[in-house]
Protein backbone atom coordinates (compact mmCIF):
# COMPACT_ATOMS: atom_id res chain seq x y z
CA UNK A 1 0.00 0.00 0.00
CA UNK A 2 1.04 3.52 -1.14
CA UNK A 3 0.97 6.45 1.12
CA UNK A 4 -1.24 9.30 -0.24
CA UNK A 5 1.01 12.19 -0.48
CA UNK A 6 0.98 15.73 -0.22
CA UNK A 7 3.38 18.21 1.14
CA UNK A 8 2.02 18.02 4.68
CA UNK A 9 2.53 14.50 4.78
CA UNK A 10 5.86 14.74 3.18
CA UNK A 11 7.19 17.44 6.24
CA UNK A 12 4.96 15.73 8.91
CA UNK A 13 7.14 12.05 7.73
CA UNK A 14 10.25 14.40 7.97
CA UNK A 15 9.12 15.30 11.64
CA UNK A 16 10.39 11.08 11.90
CA UNK A 17 13.92 11.60 10.71
CA UNK A 18 16.36 12.67 13.88
CA UNK A 19 19.22 14.26 14.30
CA UNK A 20 22.10 11.78 14.13
CA UNK A 21 24.28 13.93 16.46
CA UNK A 22 20.81 14.53 18.95
CA UNK A 23 18.50 12.38 18.14
CA UNK A 24 15.82 13.77 20.52
CA UNK A 25 15.02 16.48 17.53
CA UNK A 26 14.00 16.27 14.50
CA UNK A 27 15.12 18.12 10.89
CA UNK A 28 12.07 19.78 11.44
CA UNK A 29 12.93 20.69 14.85
CA UNK A 30 15.91 22.09 14.10
CA UNK A 31 14.62 23.90 10.82
CA UNK A 32 16.62 22.00 8.37
CA UNK A 33 13.84 21.63 5.97
CA UNK A 34 13.26 24.77 3.75
CA UNK A 35 11.72 23.27 1.09
CA UNK A 36 9.31 20.40 -0.13
CA UNK A 37 8.14 19.93 -3.37
CA UNK A 38 5.82 16.65 -4.42
CA UNK A 39 4.63 16.69 -8.05
CA UNK A 40 3.29 13.73 -9.56
CA UNK A 41 6.24 12.27 -10.41
CA UNK A 42 8.77 12.95 -7.40
CA UNK A 43 9.42 14.54 -4.34
CA UNK A 44 12.43 16.96 -3.88
CA UNK A 45 12.95 18.16 -0.49
CA UNK A 46 15.68 21.21 0.29
CA UNK A 47 17.62 20.66 3.16
CA UNK A 48 19.98 23.21 5.15
CA UNK A 49 22.95 21.83 6.59
CA UNK A 50 23.14 24.08 10.25
CA UNK A 51 27.24 23.68 9.89
CA UNK A 52 29.13 24.37 6.44
CA UNK A 53 31.31 21.11 7.31
CA UNK A 54 28.53 18.95 9.15
CA UNK A 55 29.79 15.88 8.81
CA UNK A 56 26.38 14.17 9.93
CA UNK A 57 24.51 15.74 6.45
CA UNK A 58 25.16 12.61 4.55
CA UNK A 59 23.45 10.65 6.88
CA UNK A 60 20.68 12.81 7.01
CA UNK A 61 20.17 12.96 3.69
CA UNK A 62 20.40 9.20 3.25
CA UNK A 63 17.82 9.03 6.34
CA UNK A 64 15.62 11.55 4.85
CA UNK A 65 15.65 9.55 1.38
CA UNK A 66 14.87 6.41 3.68
CA UNK A 67 11.86 7.68 5.19
CA UNK A 68 10.18 9.06 1.91
CA UNK A 69 10.48 5.59 0.18
CA UNK A 70 7.25 5.11 1.25
CA UNK A 71 5.67 7.44 -0.81
CA UNK A 72 6.32 5.19 -3.42
CA UNK A 73 7.87 7.73 -6.01
CA UNK A 74 11.64 9.46 -6.89
CA UNK A 75 13.03 11.68 -4.26
CA UNK A 76 15.39 13.64 -4.33
CA UNK A 77 17.21 15.12 -1.49
CA UNK A 78 19.43 18.53 -2.42
CA UNK A 79 21.63 20.14 0.36
CA UNK A 80 21.62 23.56 -0.31
CA UNK A 81 23.23 26.65 0.92
CA UNK A 82 20.60 28.98 -1.12
CA UNK A 83 19.42 29.99 1.91
CA UNK A 84 21.75 30.25 5.53
CA UNK A 85 20.56 28.01 8.49
CA UNK A 86 20.51 30.23 11.41
CA UNK A 87 19.58 28.93 14.64
CA UNK A 88 16.48 30.74 14.95
CA UNK A 89 15.06 28.03 12.57
CA UNK A 90 14.94 26.03 15.29
CA UNK A 91 11.23 25.79 16.22
CA UNK A 92 9.71 26.39 19.54
CA UNK A 93 8.72 22.69 20.24
CA UNK A 94 12.89 21.90 19.06
CA UNK A 95 14.28 24.42 21.56
CA UNK A 96 12.05 22.42 24.15
CA UNK A 97 13.18 19.25 23.38
CA UNK A 98 16.79 20.26 23.37
CA UNK A 99 15.93 22.21 26.87
CA UNK A 100 14.87 18.82 28.11
CA UNK A 101 17.90 16.49 27.21
CA UNK A 102 20.25 19.26 28.78
CA UNK A 103 21.17 21.34 25.89
CA UNK A 104 20.04 25.02 26.24
CA UNK A 105 19.34 26.12 23.22
CA UNK A 106 20.74 28.75 21.30
CA UNK A 107 20.42 32.47 22.49
CA UNK A 108 21.11 35.51 20.42
CA UNK A 109 22.36 37.80 23.07
CA UNK A 110 25.39 35.70 25.35
CA UNK A 111 23.53 36.79 28.47
CA UNK A 112 20.48 35.22 27.52
CA UNK A 113 21.67 31.66 28.10
CA UNK A 114 20.55 30.19 30.70
CA UNK A 115 21.14 26.27 32.64
CA UNK A 116 19.15 23.75 30.85
CA UNK A 117 18.78 21.83 34.09
CA UNK A 118 17.58 24.38 36.80
CA UNK A 119 17.25 27.50 34.28
CA UNK A 120 19.75 29.80 36.85
CA UNK A 121 21.53 32.52 34.50
CA UNK A 122 24.26 32.17 37.04
CA UNK A 123 26.33 30.02 33.93
CA UNK A 124 29.83 30.18 33.07
CA UNK A 125 31.17 29.79 29.08
CA UNK A 126 33.93 26.93 29.08
CA UNK A 127 34.63 26.57 25.87
CA UNK A 128 33.17 28.28 22.50
CA UNK A 129 33.60 25.22 20.49
CA UNK A 130 32.51 21.69 22.01
CA UNK A 131 32.03 17.53 20.93
CA UNK A 132 30.56 18.56 17.53
CA UNK A 133 30.92 21.79 15.55
CA UNK A 134 27.35 23.46 16.82
CA UNK A 135 28.06 23.55 20.39
CA UNK A 136 29.81 25.51 22.95
CA UNK A 137 30.58 24.24 26.57
CA UNK A 138 29.44 25.75 29.56
CA UNK A 139 29.08 25.30 33.51
CA UNK A 140 26.18 26.25 35.82
CA UNK A 141 27.58 27.89 39.08
CA UNK A 142 24.32 27.72 40.40
CA UNK A 143 23.39 23.45 40.25
CA UNK A 144 26.86 22.49 39.19
CA UNK A 145 26.39 20.94 36.37
CA UNK A 146 28.28 21.02 32.75
CA UNK A 147 26.07 21.78 29.63
CA UNK A 148 26.71 22.29 26.62
CA UNK A 149 25.03 25.12 23.93
CA UNK A 150 23.90 24.73 20.20
CA UNK A 151 25.69 27.62 19.09
CA UNK A 152 24.00 30.76 17.74
CA UNK A 153 24.77 31.11 14.05
CA UNK B 1 21.46 38.77 -11.54
CA UNK B 2 23.69 35.54 -10.78
CA UNK B 3 25.77 34.45 -13.92
CA UNK B 4 25.79 30.76 -14.36
CA UNK B 5 28.81 29.14 -14.31
CA UNK B 6 28.74 29.01 -18.47
CA UNK B 7 27.31 32.80 -18.78
CA UNK B 8 31.09 34.02 -17.68
CA UNK B 9 33.90 35.24 -19.53
CA UNK B 10 36.70 32.91 -19.70
CA UNK B 11 38.60 35.33 -18.41
CA UNK B 12 36.51 36.15 -15.21
CA UNK B 13 36.05 32.34 -15.42
CA UNK B 14 39.77 31.42 -15.08
CA UNK B 15 40.22 34.74 -12.20
CA UNK B 16 37.28 32.71 -10.19
CA UNK B 17 38.38 29.24 -10.19
CA UNK B 18 41.92 30.86 -9.29
CA UNK B 19 40.36 32.58 -5.83
CA UNK B 20 38.33 30.03 -5.52
CA UNK B 21 41.82 26.94 -5.56
CA UNK B 22 43.23 30.03 -3.26
CA UNK B 23 40.25 30.41 -0.86
CA UNK B 24 40.14 26.46 -0.75
CA UNK B 25 43.95 25.68 -0.20
CA UNK B 26 44.18 28.38 2.70
CA UNK B 27 41.00 26.70 4.64
CA UNK B 28 42.57 23.24 4.21
CA UNK B 29 45.94 23.52 4.90
CA UNK B 30 45.07 25.69 7.53
CA UNK B 31 43.02 23.13 9.34
CA UNK B 32 44.86 20.20 8.66
CA UNK B 33 48.03 21.75 10.06
CA UNK B 34 45.87 22.85 13.36
CA UNK B 35 44.70 19.39 13.92
CA UNK B 36 47.75 18.61 14.63
CA UNK B 37 47.13 19.94 18.13
CA UNK B 38 44.68 17.74 18.80
CA UNK B 39 45.92 15.17 21.60
CA UNK B 40 48.67 17.80 22.34
CA UNK B 41 47.35 21.45 22.77
CA UNK B 42 48.71 23.20 25.83
CA UNK B 43 44.52 22.78 27.86
CA UNK B 44 42.14 20.33 27.30
CA UNK B 45 39.64 23.33 26.24
CA UNK B 46 42.18 23.85 23.32
CA UNK B 47 42.43 20.71 22.40
CA UNK B 48 38.79 20.47 21.78
CA UNK B 49 38.87 24.40 20.43
CA UNK B 50 41.78 23.63 17.88
CA UNK B 51 39.84 19.91 16.86
CA UNK B 52 36.72 22.20 16.09
CA UNK B 53 37.99 24.64 14.40
CA UNK B 54 39.99 22.43 11.71
CA UNK B 55 36.62 20.64 11.34
CA UNK B 56 35.02 23.80 10.30
CA UNK B 57 38.08 24.95 8.23
CA UNK B 58 37.92 21.18 6.54
CA UNK B 59 34.45 21.81 6.13
CA UNK B 60 34.50 25.08 4.51
CA UNK B 61 37.57 23.81 2.09
CA UNK B 62 35.26 20.89 1.25
CA UNK B 63 32.51 22.82 0.16
CA UNK B 64 35.00 25.76 -1.67
CA UNK B 65 36.64 22.61 -3.42
CA UNK B 66 32.98 21.55 -4.54
CA UNK B 67 32.17 25.06 -6.37
CA UNK B 68 35.57 24.59 -8.22
CA UNK B 69 34.88 20.94 -9.30
CA UNK B 70 31.44 22.55 -10.46
CA UNK B 71 33.12 25.66 -12.24
CA UNK B 72 36.25 24.16 -13.77
CA UNK B 73 33.93 20.39 -14.74
CA UNK B 74 36.98 18.84 -16.12
CA UNK B 75 36.35 15.48 -14.46
CA UNK B 76 37.76 16.18 -11.20
CA UNK B 77 35.71 15.98 -8.00
CA UNK B 78 36.28 17.61 -4.69
CA UNK B 79 38.47 14.46 -3.33
CA UNK B 80 40.69 14.96 -6.52
CA UNK B 81 41.55 18.26 -6.55
CA UNK B 82 42.09 18.42 -2.97
CA UNK B 83 44.07 15.09 -2.36
CA UNK B 84 45.77 14.18 -5.72
CA UNK B 85 47.90 17.37 -6.61
CA UNK B 86 51.66 17.30 -5.80
CA UNK B 87 53.12 19.63 -2.93
CA UNK B 88 54.31 22.15 -5.65
CA UNK B 89 50.33 22.66 -7.31
CA UNK B 90 48.83 23.75 -4.04
CA UNK B 91 47.74 27.46 -4.37
CA UNK B 92 47.72 28.03 -0.32
CA UNK B 93 49.28 31.60 0.97
CA UNK B 94 52.66 31.90 1.95
CA UNK B 95 51.89 32.55 5.32
CA UNK B 96 50.05 28.66 5.77
CA UNK B 97 53.12 27.09 4.43
CA UNK B 98 55.16 28.06 8.37
CA UNK B 99 55.01 24.76 10.38
CA UNK B 100 52.55 24.98 12.99
CA UNK B 101 55.27 26.08 15.37
CA UNK B 102 54.56 26.62 19.41
CA UNK B 103 51.12 27.45 20.44
CA UNK B 104 52.41 31.21 19.86
CA UNK B 105 53.35 30.74 16.42
CA UNK B 106 49.71 28.79 16.08
CA UNK B 107 47.92 32.09 17.40
CA UNK B 108 49.81 34.76 15.55
CA UNK B 109 49.17 32.78 12.19
CA UNK B 110 45.66 32.58 13.17
CA UNK B 111 44.89 35.57 14.38
CA UNK B 112 46.88 37.52 11.41
CA UNK B 113 45.18 34.51 8.74
CA UNK B 114 41.97 35.08 10.34
CA UNK B 115 41.39 38.74 10.13
CA UNK B 116 42.48 39.00 6.70
CA UNK B 117 40.37 35.66 5.70
CA UNK B 118 37.35 37.54 7.42
CA UNK B 119 37.99 40.75 5.08
CA UNK B 120 38.21 38.46 2.27
CA UNK B 121 34.94 37.11 2.82
CA UNK B 122 33.28 40.08 3.56
CA UNK B 123 34.25 41.55 0.41
CA UNK B 124 32.67 38.66 -1.59
CA UNK B 125 29.46 38.61 0.49
CA UNK B 126 27.16 40.40 -1.86
CA UNK B 127 28.94 39.30 -4.79
CA UNK B 128 27.64 38.80 -8.23
CA UNK B 129 28.17 35.62 -8.44
CA UNK B 130 25.53 33.55 -6.34
CA UNK B 131 27.08 29.93 -5.67
CA UNK B 132 30.20 31.95 -3.76
CA UNK B 133 28.14 34.72 -2.57
CA UNK B 134 25.53 32.14 -0.32
CA UNK B 135 28.36 29.89 0.97
CA UNK B 136 30.24 32.77 1.78
CA UNK B 137 27.53 34.24 3.90
CA UNK B 138 27.34 30.53 5.59
CA UNK B 139 30.76 30.37 6.32
CA UNK B 140 31.36 33.86 8.18
CA UNK B 141 28.54 33.26 10.57
CA UNK B 142 30.93 30.55 11.54
CA UNK B 143 34.51 32.37 11.09
CA UNK B 144 32.77 34.81 14.14
CA UNK B 145 33.37 32.01 16.70
CA UNK B 146 37.56 31.51 15.34
CA UNK B 147 37.57 35.46 15.63
CA UNK B 148 36.52 35.14 19.36
CA UNK B 149 38.90 32.63 20.19
CA UNK B 150 42.15 33.91 18.32
CA UNK B 151 41.62 37.64 19.60
CA UNK B 152 40.98 36.64 23.25
CA UNK B 153 44.19 33.99 22.88
CA UNK B 154 45.99 37.03 21.01
CA UNK B 155 45.45 39.22 23.77
CA UNK B 156 46.64 37.11 26.52
CA UNK B 157 49.51 36.00 25.43
CA UNK B 158 50.47 39.60 24.37
CA UNK B 159 49.71 41.39 27.61
CA UNK B 160 51.18 38.26 29.85
CA UNK B 161 54.71 39.76 30.63
CA UNK B 162 57.70 37.62 30.14
CA UNK B 163 58.14 34.25 28.38
CA UNK B 164 54.14 34.17 26.64
CA UNK B 165 54.70 37.40 24.99
CA UNK B 166 58.65 37.04 24.08
CA UNK B 167 57.16 33.86 22.12
CA UNK B 168 54.37 35.52 20.56
CA UNK B 169 56.76 38.64 19.47
CA UNK B 170 59.54 36.15 18.15
CA UNK B 171 56.45 34.29 16.05
CA UNK B 172 55.19 37.28 14.48
CA UNK B 173 58.53 38.54 13.25
CA UNK B 174 59.08 35.11 11.68
CA UNK B 175 56.09 35.17 10.04
CA UNK B 176 56.37 38.68 8.98
CA UNK B 177 57.61 38.64 5.09
CA UNK B 178 54.71 36.31 5.02
CA UNK B 179 51.94 38.07 7.20
CA UNK B 180 50.22 39.96 4.16
CA UNK B 181 50.44 37.29 1.76
CA UNK B 182 46.54 36.05 2.21
CA UNK B 183 45.41 39.21 0.53
CA UNK B 184 48.46 39.61 -2.23
CA UNK B 185 46.61 40.04 -5.74
CA UNK B 186 45.55 37.28 -7.72
CA UNK B 187 45.75 36.83 -11.71
CA UNK B 188 43.26 38.76 -13.55
CA UNK B 189 41.36 39.77 -10.15
CA UNK B 190 40.43 42.82 -12.23
CA UNK B 191 37.88 41.03 -14.14
CA UNK B 192 36.26 39.82 -10.96
CA UNK B 193 35.86 43.07 -9.51
CA UNK B 194 34.30 44.66 -13.21
CA UNK B 195 32.01 41.24 -12.53
CA UNK B 196 30.96 42.33 -9.12
CA UNK B 197 32.30 39.15 -7.78
CA UNK B 198 34.05 40.98 -5.27
CA UNK B 199 34.07 44.46 -4.30
CA UNK B 200 37.42 45.72 -4.59
CA UNK B 201 41.25 44.72 -5.80
CA UNK B 202 43.70 42.85 -3.00
CA UNK B 203 45.26 46.43 -2.64
CA UNK B 204 42.02 47.77 -1.14
CA UNK B 205 41.54 44.51 0.85
CA UNK B 206 44.89 44.80 2.27
CA UNK B 207 44.07 48.27 3.36
CA UNK B 208 41.04 47.07 4.87
CA UNK B 209 42.80 44.06 6.98
CA UNK B 210 45.48 46.47 8.29
CA UNK B 211 42.24 48.93 9.63
CA UNK B 212 41.22 46.11 10.75
CA UNK B 213 44.36 44.90 12.80
CA UNK B 214 45.71 48.14 13.85
CA UNK B 215 44.01 48.82 16.76
CA UNK B 216 44.57 45.52 18.54
CA UNK B 217 48.48 45.87 17.43
CA UNK B 218 48.82 49.26 19.26
CA UNK B 219 46.84 48.84 22.20
CA UNK B 220 49.43 45.11 22.69
CA UNK B 221 52.20 47.38 21.37
CA UNK B 222 52.88 44.54 18.78
CA UNK B 223 54.83 45.44 15.82
CA UNK B 224 52.15 45.83 12.49
CA UNK B 225 53.06 43.35 9.40
CA UNK B 226 55.28 44.70 6.64
CA UNK B 227 53.99 44.48 3.27
CA UNK B 228 54.84 41.14 2.01
CA UNK B 229 58.29 40.09 0.90
CA UNK B 230 57.95 39.06 -3.03
CA UNK B 231 53.64 39.03 -3.02
CA UNK B 232 53.95 37.64 -7.06
CA UNK B 233 54.89 34.25 -5.45
CA UNK B 234 52.96 34.22 -2.53
CA UNK B 235 51.10 31.20 -3.12
CA UNK B 236 53.87 29.23 -5.06
CA UNK B 237 57.17 27.92 -3.96
CA UNK B 238 56.03 26.35 -0.88
CA UNK B 239 58.58 25.28 2.27
CA UNK B 240 59.80 21.68 3.24
CA UNK B 241 57.12 22.07 5.96
CA UNK B 242 54.42 22.09 3.92
CA UNK B 243 56.18 19.26 1.63
CA UNK B 244 55.83 17.45 5.01
CA UNK B 245 51.95 18.28 5.95
CA UNK B 246 51.39 16.98 2.41
CA UNK B 247 52.91 13.84 2.95
CA UNK B 248 50.85 13.42 6.18
CA UNK B 249 46.91 14.89 5.17
CA UNK B 250 47.50 12.79 1.35
CA UNK B 251 48.39 9.65 3.61
CA UNK B 252 45.16 8.04 3.72
CA UNK B 253 43.79 8.88 0.01
CA UNK B 254 47.37 6.82 -1.01
CA UNK B 255 46.22 4.06 0.83
CA UNK B 256 42.36 3.81 -0.39
CA UNK B 257 41.01 6.15 -3.17
CA UNK B 258 37.44 5.67 -1.82
CA UNK B 259 37.69 6.65 1.84
CA UNK B 260 35.23 9.94 2.65
CA UNK B 261 35.67 12.78 4.57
Amino acid sequence: MIESVDEAAVRAALGEVPDPEIPVVSVVDLGMVEAVDVTDRSIRVELLPTFVGCPAVDLIRDAVAARLESFGRPVEVDVSFRVPWKSDRITRAGRDKLRRSGFAPPAADAADVRCPYCASDRVALDNLFGPTQCRSLYYCRTCRQPFEQFKAV
Amino acid sequence: MTATAEELLPATRNALSLLLLAMADDEFVIGFSDSEWTGIAPLLEEDVAMSSLAQDELGHAQALYRLLAELVDDGRDADAIAFDRPPEGYYHARLLDHPRGDWANTIGRRFLYDTADSIRLEALAAGSWGPLAELVEKIRREERYHLLHVGAWLERLAAAPGEPRRRLLEALERMAPDAATVLSPLPDEASLVLAGIVDATSDELEGRWRAKIRPAFERLDLPMPPAATDPGSSRTHHSDAFRWLHGEFTAVRRLDREAPW
